[in-house]
C-alpha cells in the first residue's frame, strides 16, 4: 500500500461523502434543519435498486430516484410542513422519529419475506467497481463516478440556484425566510423542491455506495451520513460549498487515517481502530477556533461563541 | 396558595415515578418487571440529559458520554476482585486487582462522569447551536471508540458480564427519585435560575451580568455527574453490557423522550421517559400476542419498533411542544389562584 493510493482511494471516499452532503445541505439552506433521516433516505432509494432484480440499469435507477423523491416529499409532507413554526429540536427529534421508522420498516420486511439474513444483494452497475491499473495504482471506475457525480450535482444545482426562478427563491428563502415570504415566495413550493431535489441526490449517494457495496441493508447510509453530518457542520453548513467541502475533508481524513496508521495496537491513537477518535478531536479542535466552519467566509458569524 | 406551588412541582415528577415502580411490582409478572425497572432508569438518565438541555436550550448529543463512563467504571469496578484477573486480564493493575461495593461504584460513576463532563465541558461551553451539538457528538463518538478498543480500561470489543445485579425495584426508584430532587433543586437554584435566563434570551441575560460560559460548564457538570450515577444503576440492572448499548441508539432515544415529554420542564423530561417506556413494553408484548376481551392479537416481530417511532411522531405532530408543553405540574385553575394571562 503506497501513500498515493491511499491518497487517490481518500479523494474517492471524500467524494462519495461530499455528495451526499449536498442533499444535506441543501435541505439545511431551507429549513434550517438538519435531517437525520437521510441516511434512510439513502437506504430506501437503494432497496429501490435491489428491487426489481434484473431490469436494465437505467429503468432501476430510475425507479431509485422515483422512490427516494416520494420518500422525501411524504416525509416534507408529513413531519417538516406541520412542524415547520416549531422549535428547531422537535423537527430534530422528528427526523429521529422518521430514520427509526424507515430503518425499522427495513427490519421489518424481512420478517415478511422470511428470507435469510438481512441484506439484498444490487448488481447495478457493478462494471463501475472494476479497477483500471496504471503502473502500481488502482482506481476503480466508481471513484470517477463518485467525483464526477459529485461535480455534476453541484454544477446543477449551481445553475439551478442561480439560472432559474425557483432557484432564486431557493436562495432568498434560506437567506431569510421571512422576509422572502412577504415578497411573494411560495414556501410550500420552495421547500418542496429543494427537497424533492435532495431526494433525487439521495438516489445518487445511493448508485454510488451500492455500486461499491453491491448490498443493502437497514444500515445502510447510516454511518456515513453520521460522518457527513459531522463533516458539513465542521465544514461551515450556511453555504452549500462549504458544507461539501467540509464533508469532503472528512471523508478524505477518514479513508487516510483508516490505512495510515498502523493496523494493531491498544493504547490510543497508536492503530487504525482509533481512527474516530481521531477524527472527531479533529472536528472540536475545527470547531474551536471556527465555530461557523472551517470553509466559512472570514468575518462571517453566523454561530455566536460564549 | 401561591407559596406551596413548588411542592406541587416537585411532587407531581416524584408520584409519576412511585407509582409506577408500585403498580408495576404489584400487578405485572414477574418476567416482564426488569422492562418496568428499565423504564425507571431512562426516567434518571432522562432526567439528567435534561439538567443540561432543558435549562441550557443547547442540544447535547454527548451526555450517553458521561453514562457510558458511568456504567463501565461500575461495571469494572464491582466485577468481584477474584474473578476479573481471569475474565478481564488486560485491565490495568489498579483495576484489575481491586472491587468496590455497589454503592461506592454508583458513587465512583457520578464522580467520574462528572469530572469528565467538566473537563470536556471547559473547552465545548464556549460553543452554541449546531456547532455544540457536532461537537458533543464528537465527544459521544471518541468515548464510544475508547471504550470499545482499548482493554486496558474495560472490556474493549467483548461483552463487559458479570456485574453484580444490584439494582432491583428499591435501587432504580430510589435513583431515580434522587436525579429528580437534585435536578429539581438546581432548577430552582440560583445558577439555574440564571442559566434559564441566558436560555431565554441570552443578550439581555449578558447585560444583567451572567456569565453564561461559567452557568452552562455548571449545568454541564452536574448533568454528567447525573448522567454517571444513572450509568451506574442501568449497569447493575443488566449485569452485563457492550459499549454499542450506550451508544447513538441510547443518545437518540433519550433526546426524544426528553422532547416528545415536553424539553423545557423536568415534569416533560420524566413523562416522556415513562411514555415512551410504557409504549414500548405495550408494543413489545403485543409481539408476544395479548387479549383484548377474549380476541388474541399477535403482530410480527419488529413492529413495536415501527410503532414507537409512530407513536413519537404523532404525539410531536399533536404536541410540538411536548406532552407536557415545557410546563411544570400545577394543580387545575379551580384550586389555584386566578392569573392573568400575559400572552
Amino acid at each position: 500500500m503506497n501513500h498515493v493510493q491511499a491518497l487517490i482511494d481518500a479523494i474517492g471516499e471524500g467524494a462519495v461523502f461530499a455528495l451526499i452532503a449536498v442533499g444535506i445541505g441543501l435541505v439545511f439552506g431551507v429549513l434550517r434543519l438538519i435531517n437525520f433521516a437521510y441516511g434512510q433516505l439513502i437506504m430506501v432509494a437503494a432497496y429501490a435498486l435491489a428491487f426489481p432484480g434484473n431490469w436494465p440499469d437505467a429503468a432501476s435507477i430510475g425507479l431509485a430516484v422515483l422512490a427516494a423523491v416520494v420518500a422525501s416529499l411524504v416525509m416534507e409532507r408529513i413531519a417538516f410542513r406541520p412542524l415547520r413554526t416549531a422549535d428547531p429540536s422537535t423537527m430534530l427529534v422528528a427526523t429521529f422519529a422518521i430514520a427509526y421508522l424507515l430503518q425499522n420498516g427495513a427490519l421489518l420486511q424481512y420478517t415478511y419475506r422470511q428470507q435469510g439474513g438481512l441484506g439484498d444483494s444490487i448488481g447495478t452497475l457493478s462494471g463501475l467497481n472494476q479497477a483500471v491499473t496504471i503502473g502500481s495504482l488502482h482506481i476503480r471506475w466508481v471513484t470517477f463516478l463518485a467525483i464526477g457525480a459529485g461535480l455534476v450535482s453541484l454544477g446543477g444545482l449551481a445553475l439551478i440556484l442561480t439560472r432559474t426562478s425557483i432557484g432564486l427563491q431557493m436562495r432568498a428563502a434560506s437567506m431569510d425566510f421571512r422576509t422572502a415570504r412577504l415578497l411573494g415566495v411560495k414556501a410550500d413550493t420552495v421547500i418542496m423542491a429543494a427537497v424533492a431535489i435532495s431526494g433525487v441526490l439521495a438516489a445518487v449517494a445511493a448508485v454510488v455506495l451500492s455500486i461499491s457495496s453491491t448490498s443493502v441493508n437497514p444500515t445502510t447510509g447510516f454511518q456515513e451520513t453520521i460522518f457527513v453530518l459531522v463533516g458539513v457542520v465542521a465544514g461551515g453548513i450556511d453555504r452549500l460549498v462549504s458544507a461539501t467541502l467540509g464533508a469532503f475533508a472528512i471523508g478524505f481524513a477518514i479513508e487516510l487515517v483508516g490505512t495510515e496508521l498502523p493496523n494493531s495496537g491498544a493504547t490510543p491513537f497508536t492503530s487504525n481502530v482509533y481512527m474516530p477518535s481521531v477524527i472527531y478531536l479533529a472536528v472540536i479542535v475545527v470547531l474551536l477556533l471556527r465555530p461557523a466552519g472551517l470553509f466559512a467566509r472570514r468575518g462571517q458569524r453566523t454561530v455566536e461563541r460564549v | 396558595m401561591r407559596r406551596t406551588t413548588w411542592l406541587q412541582e416537585l411532587l407531581a415528577p416524584i408520584a409519576l415515578v412511585a407509582l409506577l415502580a408500585i403498580a408495576s411490582s404489584l400487578w405485572v409478572s414477574s418476567a416482564d418487571q426488569s422492562k418496568f425497572q428499565t423504564a425507571i432508569v431512562y426516567v434518571a438518565i432522562v432526567a439528567a440529559l435534561y439538567v443540561f438541555v432543558g435549562n441550557s436550550g443547547v442540544l447535547s448529543f454527548g451526555q450517553v458520554s458521561f453514562v457510558a463512563v458511568g456504567a463501565f467504571s461500575a461495571g469494572v469496578m464491582t466485577i468481584p476482585a477474584g474473578t476479573k484477573p481471569g475474565v478481564l486480564p488486560t485491565l490495568f493493575p489498579l483495576l484489575r486487582d481491586h472491587s468496590i461495593s455497589n454503592v461506592w461504584s454508583l458513587v465512583l460513576a457520578a464522580g467520574l462522569g462528572g469530572v469528565y463532563a467538566f473537563a470536556v465541558g471547559i473547552p465545548l461551553m464556549r460553543l452554541s447551536g449546531i456547532a455544540a451539538g457536532i461537537a458533543t457528538l464528537a465527544v459521544l463518538g471518541i468515548t464510544y471508540n475508547l471504550l470499545t478498543y482499548w482493554n486496558s480500561i474495560g472490556p474493549g470489543a467483548t461483552t463487559l458480564s458479570l456485574i453484580p445485579e444490584t439494582t432491583d425495584y428499591w435501587q432504580a426508584t430510589v435513583g431515580a427519585i434522587s436525579v429528580i430532587l437534585v435536578a429539581f433543586g438546581y432548577q430552582r437554584s440560583r445558577f439555574g435560575r440564571q442559566l434559564r435566563a441566558a436560555r431565554e434570551d441570552p443578550a439581555a441575560a449578558r447585560a444583567a451580568g451572567i456569565d453564561i460560559h461559567r452557568q452552562r460548564l455548571w449545568a454541564f457538570t452536574l448533568s454528567g455527574a447525573l448522567s454517571g450515577f444513572t450509568g451506574g444503576l442501568y449497569v447493575h440492572l443488566l449485569g452485563s453490557i457492550q459499549t454499542n448499548q450506550v451508544y447513538l441508539d441510547l443518545t437518540f432515544l433519550t433526546l426524544a423522550m426528553l422532547v416528545v415529554g415536553g424539553i423545557s420542564s423536568l415534569l416533560g423530561a420524566v413523562v416522556g421517559a415513562i411514555a415512551i417506556s410504557l409504549f414500548t413494553i405495550l408494543l413489545g408484548n403485543s409481539e408476544e400476542g395479548i387479549h383484548v376481551f377474549g380476541w388474541g392479537i399477535k403482530a410480527p416481530a419488529g413492529t413495536s419498533l415501527v410503532g414507537v417511532a409512530v407513536v413519537m411522531l404523532v404525539i410531536l405532530l399533536l404536541r410540538p411542544a411536548g406532552i407536557t408543553g415545557g410546563r411544570e405540574f400545577s394543580l387545575p385553575s379551580t384550586f389555584a389562584r386566578p392569573r392573568l394571562r400575559s400572552r
